[in-house]
């Protein structure tokens, strides 16, 4: 990540308290993430869980995956409360960075997803400032602002500002805990 | 000096600070780190990658591998997990193994680690499981992280943390015997909602929670995570410390805090206990509560006893009391969470009968230690609902798919609750049963 970056990408939209067994569910968390052809494994099942009424919203019943089994057309989930909920596998960010998402704007995140997210460096969890899960339609397309926390929907024209990155900027710009801790000198080189 | 709360203290102390603030990004000393089968094959991969095949752990001692998700399975990738923990713990001589098949085989993580002794009053307890929280009914800082975490501390001993603001939630009164500490959790996550407690501490107070023995604490410990919690804590007492000296074979000395009279809280809620209701969460969210009265009929497949919330002894010495001289009319299923306790069911005894021969005379069926189908796994775990089915259960999590198949419906309950509706077949008040 770097301070100009932006993310072009289509929207996938969720609901509310969309947990960690919908993002992958338990019976895949015998592959190993530390061995790339499982990491890429991951892909394929993420957010194989949610329920079809929820998956794609706001109507509902829109496959996360299109052309390709392992990676989805999909850029950027957009979500209500409380994402990644439940228990602290970190395999549900490492599910949905194999699958291709760059970035996740919920409202607000469960507080081991948000960690695992950001110091694994799988992808940017931002938090936005309104409701966008119920303002943004699956497919529209968007264009998000790391560094100015805005993000554009190209669809609709419209913008919204999101909640800045704060503490967790730095972890996010040097790419995750490890290159971090190097940084401040918690770890050497 | 600031007034502060148990987690601030323990977190300031380990951070080699007088005293530390919510909100406060810290990097902090860990005293025991702990990882599973599910979780271990990739922190062990984090570890490798940053700190070289062949670099060695911060700290052998500090370091606890107990195997318990996905054990009696014939599943190829769940037995290769093992291997990969077993090799490890070889190749670093690591003391701390719980290996499976072996004697020293003990099954759920968070009840084996306070029964070998890892869990110590003022100590950093860090997991790579999300019910880590557990232990801090031992009046530590415990709490749930992931792969890279963990894998930074098995390198290091150290982690940055955000100090949590406390949540209080004070229990007094005379607990009725028809509720347990499940109801009590149950009914503060159905009072906060599941993201009640996010990025928070939650300390436990009060007579009704002095009155529970060390188990009861656990399980509302354990299910603060349910409420977003970052930790649960109930300060030690006698009870507490007896428990741990009794178990700390090592002898390591440790550090008992307490919250100042006068520390902040951000959230403060007073429970008088007697007047409190059996309770389930009903599909598919743990705080989606609801009296029993309510549910009361709702017809049931199956009935789960266990996993680290409610498959500890007490949890089946308050089902037994119910089954016995009973039979259950629907299929039931009795897991203990640990070897430990599967000895416990052959030796406590009601009325002369063993807890095992309560359950086996019932028509229940016992498993091996293990998580089970708390977390559905492998199509061939005992007891997962491999089908669209509804079952009440005493573990944590009602989220879809969460015990095996996506449509199955899950109603989480007290032991005495489950053990109840076991005999009906449908959601019963345990005081109906009592009678
Ligand atoms: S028993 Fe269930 S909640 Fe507890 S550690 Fe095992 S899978 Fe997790």
């Amino acid at each position: 990540m770097t301070a100009t970056k932006r993310i072009l990408g289509n929207a996938y939209v969720l609901g509310d308290n969309v947990d960690t067994d919908q993002i992958i569910p338990a019976q895949y968390l015998t592959l190993n993430p530390a061995i790339p052809e499982e990491y890429r494994q991951f892909g394929k099942y993420a957010l194989s869980s949610v329920p079809p009424a929820m998956s794609g919203l706001p109507k509902g019943h829109i496959p996360f995956h299109t052309q390709d089994e392992f990676i989805s057309d999909y850029k950027i989930l957009v979500a209500g409360k409380n994402f990644g909920c439940g228990s602290s596998r970190e395999h549900a960010p490492i599910a949905l960075d194999a699958a291709g998402i760059e970035a996740v704007i919920a409202e607000f995140y469960a507080r081991i997803f948000f960690r695992n997210a950001v110091n694994g460096g799988y992808l940017i969890p931002f938090e936005c400032k309104q409701r966008l899960c119920d303002i943004v339609c699956t497919g529209d397309e968007l264009e998000l602002d790391i560094a100015g926390a805005v993000l554009l929907n190209r669809t609709t024209g419209e913008t919204y500002e999101l909640q800045p990155l704060g503490d967790v900027a730095p972890i996010l710009e040097a790419g995750g805990l490890f290159p971090y801790a190097r940084q401040v000198g918690m770890l050497k080189s | 000096m600031a007034a502060m709360t148990l987690t601030e203290k323990i977190l300031a102390r380990h951070a080699g600070k007088a005293s530390v603030r919510p909100g406060d990004n810290i990097w902090i000393d860990v005293d025991i780190l702990m990882t599973h089968d599910v979780c271990g094959p990739g922190t062990i991969g984090v570890f490798k990658q940053h700190f070289g095949a062949d670099a060695k752990v911060w700290d052998r001692d500090k370091v606890v591998i107990i195997p318990d998700h996905y054990i009696f399975t014939a599943d190829a990738m769940a037995n290769r997990n093992v291997d990969i923990l077993r090799a490890f713990a070889k190749e670093q001589a690591l003391p701390h193994f719980y290996d499976v098949g072996t004697e020293r085989y003990k099954g759920v993580c968070h009840i084996a680690l306070p029964e070998e002794g890892h869990t110590r009053p003022g100590e950093v307890l860090l997991g790579t499981d999300s019910h880590t929280c557990t232990a801090g009914a031992f009046g530590e800082f415990a709490t749930g992280i992931g792969n890279t975490d963990a894998g930074f501390v098995l390198g290091t001993g150290k982690l940055w943390v955000k100090v949590p603001p406390t949540m209080r939630f004070v229990f007094h009164g005379e607990l009725p015997p028809y509720l347990m500490a499940k109801d009590l959790i149950l009914a503060v996550i159905g009072d906060i909602g599941c993201d009640g407690a996010t990025y928070r501490a939650m300390e436990f107070d009060g007579d009704a929670v002095y009155a529970l023995n060390i188990e009861e604490r656990m399980t509302l410990c354990n299910m603060v995570i349910e409420a977003g919690g970052k930790n649960g804590v109930i300060a030690p007492d006698q009870l507490t410390l007896d428990y741990v000296n009794t178990r700390n074979r090592s002898g390591k000395p440790y550090q008992v805090e307490r919250s100042d009279a006068d520390a902040r809280w951000i959230f403060e809620k007073v429970y008088d206990v007697s007047k409190l209701q059996p309770v389930v969460a009903k599909p598919h969210s743990p705080d989606n509560r609801a009296y029993v009265s309510e549910v009361k009929g709702t017809k049931l497949d199956r009935a789960y006893l266990g996993s680290c919330t409610g498959g500890k002894l007490t949890d089946f010495r308050a089902a037994a009391r119910l089954l016995y001289g009973r039979s259950v009319k629907i299929d039931t299923f009795v897991v203990p969470a640990t070897s430990e306790i599967a000895k416990g069911l052959k030796t406590e005894k009601i009325n002369g009968k063993t807890l095992e021969e309560v359950f086996l005379a019932a028509g229940a069926k016992i498993g091996e230690p293990s998580c089970a189908a708390c977390l559905g796994g492998p199509s061939d775990t005992f007891g997962r609902l491999n089908a669209p089915m509804s079952c009440i259960s005493t573990t944590n999590r009602n989220f879809p798919g969460r015990m095996g198949h996506k449509q199955a419906e899950v109603y989480l309950a007290s032991p005495l609750t489950v053990a109840a509706s076991a005999l009906t077949g449908n959601i019963t008040d345990p005081r109906d049963a009592m009678q």
